[in-house]
């Protein structure tokens, strides 16, 4: 089975700027393989671990020691970039541009050329349902629309792989049932989808496999199926018992 | 796994990165309401001083050429640095820096594309303004020394290279915008009005302190070097609607020119070197 991303023994470090203060350990020893062709969910309580290493499979921060690498390329060179669609948290896009100036920009630094660049807007505006208000300002957009043409920069490549930084979040139930269907889509399409999210529920019906981080360490990773078989309860207990929780009653 | 289309399959670091940020920088200059109110207050207040008359002084179009060239320069410095030094933070504040550098973009082209934006858009208003200029002198002196005007709109557009630059640098040291716009104005003001007398300060002073000043008066761009108002104001490069032969001294015009430029790529440099190493946590 081909593996898309590959991390092995991630350990990330943030310095603190204070004198005196000790640094902190954001990622401890990670190990995680995402095959081709699958949906994982990357899950974990805040400050789990699970952004950094987004961060650093996106090149935004580089690794203390161990190493990551996207089909193969080490995320360090920008060329590891060319074959992914991300889609950041809570994104506000460019106001003073439409939807259609945004995705032109961004195809113009995947070098499509011009008549393909046309064509592939038209799809994902299509795809995203802001077909409609394309030549509308950006700044006019409602958070769901937002969020929506963050999906269609993201997918403006036609990425074999989507890392997507809780994609539903900020939405309405009807907002998140259509970026939902939209990951569904992408996985027929046989994409590879990397995601982070709150919304077990929607993790649990979506993904094929997720990894669970606790304070920066891989607690469980496997198959949602087989959690379910082992744990015998839904994904949302799954995850608070492996990240040690205990009701107070 | 599906294979991407062939445009993705390869990818060279050049230019199309740098001039597609560029020209989303551009196009928020011409969207924003800040060049068209700063040429219309320029128009109005050169309008408003031309339409007085002064002790009957026929000489009064210099005063005017003067007043609306020191308008064009004030404005100029305010669109160069309101302009660069929200550029950055800006895309760290609005998160669009994220999707942007998770693509195949590095950070060098990013803080170059940045840089031509300004720059571009500095020029473009430069254009507007002096076209105005043009208008209003031609239409009193009955001249128009074109040569003369290309000189100083092309140094002034250099001098405005420098001004980006700084301003992008101080983007990427300081965390306020409005901070950096501040301290670049008093900076670029300081250079420009006491930069050129820094050396004969430092003749009159002795020892260390004198040695710091000397030190200074080399270390700064010589922003001053660049404004040539007063070639314009007494039309030093001769006069005619024709190409005039005497206008600045072409190996000076060629000398500034690549002056402004190694300190533009001086203060490009740091910039990337300070951006390179900042951590982007989300």
């Amino acid at each position: 089975m081909n593996n898309v991303v590959e991390i092995h023994d991630l350990r990330v470090e943030y310095r603190s700027r204070e004198f005196g203060q000790r640094s902190k350990l954001a990622v401890d020893g990670l190990n995680l393989q995402v095959h081709s062709g699958e949906v994982f969910g990357f899950l974990g309580p805040n400050g789990a671990g699970k952004t950094t290493t987004m961060n650093v499979l996106l090149g935004f921060v580089n690794a203390t020691s161990g190493s990551a690498s996207i089909f193969g390329v080490d995320v360090r060179e920008p060329i590891a970039r060319q074959r992914i669609g991300y889609l950041p948290e809570l994104t506000y896009y460019y106001k003073f541009l439409n939807a259609q100036e945004l995705l032109r920009f961004y195809a113009r630094i995947f070098r499509i050329p011009r008549a393909e660049r046309d064509q592939r807007i038209d799809t994902v505006l299509k795809l995203v349902e802001l077909d409609g208000a394309r030549r509308r300002l950006i700044k006019t957009y409602s958070k769901g629309m937002q969020q929506r043409v963050g999906l269609a920069q993201a997918l403006i490549n036609n990425p074999d792989l989507l890392i997507l930084d809780e994609p539903t979040s900020g939405l309405d139930p009807v907002g998140r049932m259509k970026v939902r269907e939209i990951i569904q889509r992408l996985k027929e399409q046989g994409k590879t989808v990397f995601f982070s999210s709150h919304e077990l529920g929607e993790v649990e019906t979506v993904c094929d496999r997720v990894a669970i981080l606790h304070e920066g360490k891989l607690k469980v990773e496997g198959r949602v199926s087989d959690l379910l078989q082992q744990y015998q309860c839904n994904l949302e207990n799954v995850f608070l018992n492996i990240v040690g929780y205990k009701p107070q009653s | 796994m599906s294979s991407s289309t062939s445009w993705v399959t390869s990818r060279n670091p050049d230019a199309n990165n740098i001039f597609a940020i560029a020209g989303v920088v551009v196009k928020e200059m011409y969207r924003r309401k800040d060049f068209y109110v700063l040429l219309v207050l320029i128009v109005l207040i050169t309008l408003m001083l031309g339409s007085v008359s002064f002790f009957d002084d026929d000489r009064i179009v210099r005063y005017l050429k003067d007043a609306c060239l020191l308008l064009i320069w004030l404005s100029s410095l305010v669109i160069a640095i309101t302009t660069a030094a929200r550029q950055i933070p800006a895309e760290r504040e609005s998160r669009t820096i994220y999707p942007l550098l998770a693509k195949p973009v590095g950070r060098g082209e990013f803080v170059a594309g940045k840089f031509l934006g300004c720059w571009v858009a500095c020029g473009i208003a430069l254009v507007g303004f002096y076209f105005f200029f043009g208008i209003m002198s031609a239409s009193r002196e009955h001249t128009l020394p074109f040569l003369v005007y290309f000189q100083a709109i092309w140094l002034h557009w250099m001098c405005l290279g420098i001004v980006v630059a700084l301003v992008l640098l101080g983007s990427v040291v300081f965390a306020a915008p409005s901070s950096n716009a501040t301290i670049c104005f008093i900076v670029v003001l300081g250079i420009m009005f006491a930069g050129g007398h820094l050396n004969t300060l430092a003749l009159q002073m002795r020892g260390f302190r004198g040695e710091v000043v000397y030190a200074l008066y080399y270390a700064i761009p010589h922003l001053e070097w660049y404004d040539v108002r007063d070639f314009i104001i007494h039309n030093w490069g001769g006069s005619g609607l024709r190409l005039v032969t005497h206008n600045i001294d072409w190996l000076v015009w060629v000398g500034a020119s690549i002056y402004a430029a190694l300190y533009t790529g001086m203060l490009l440099g740091c910039t990337w070197l300070v951006f390179q190493r900042r951590t982007m946590t989300l």
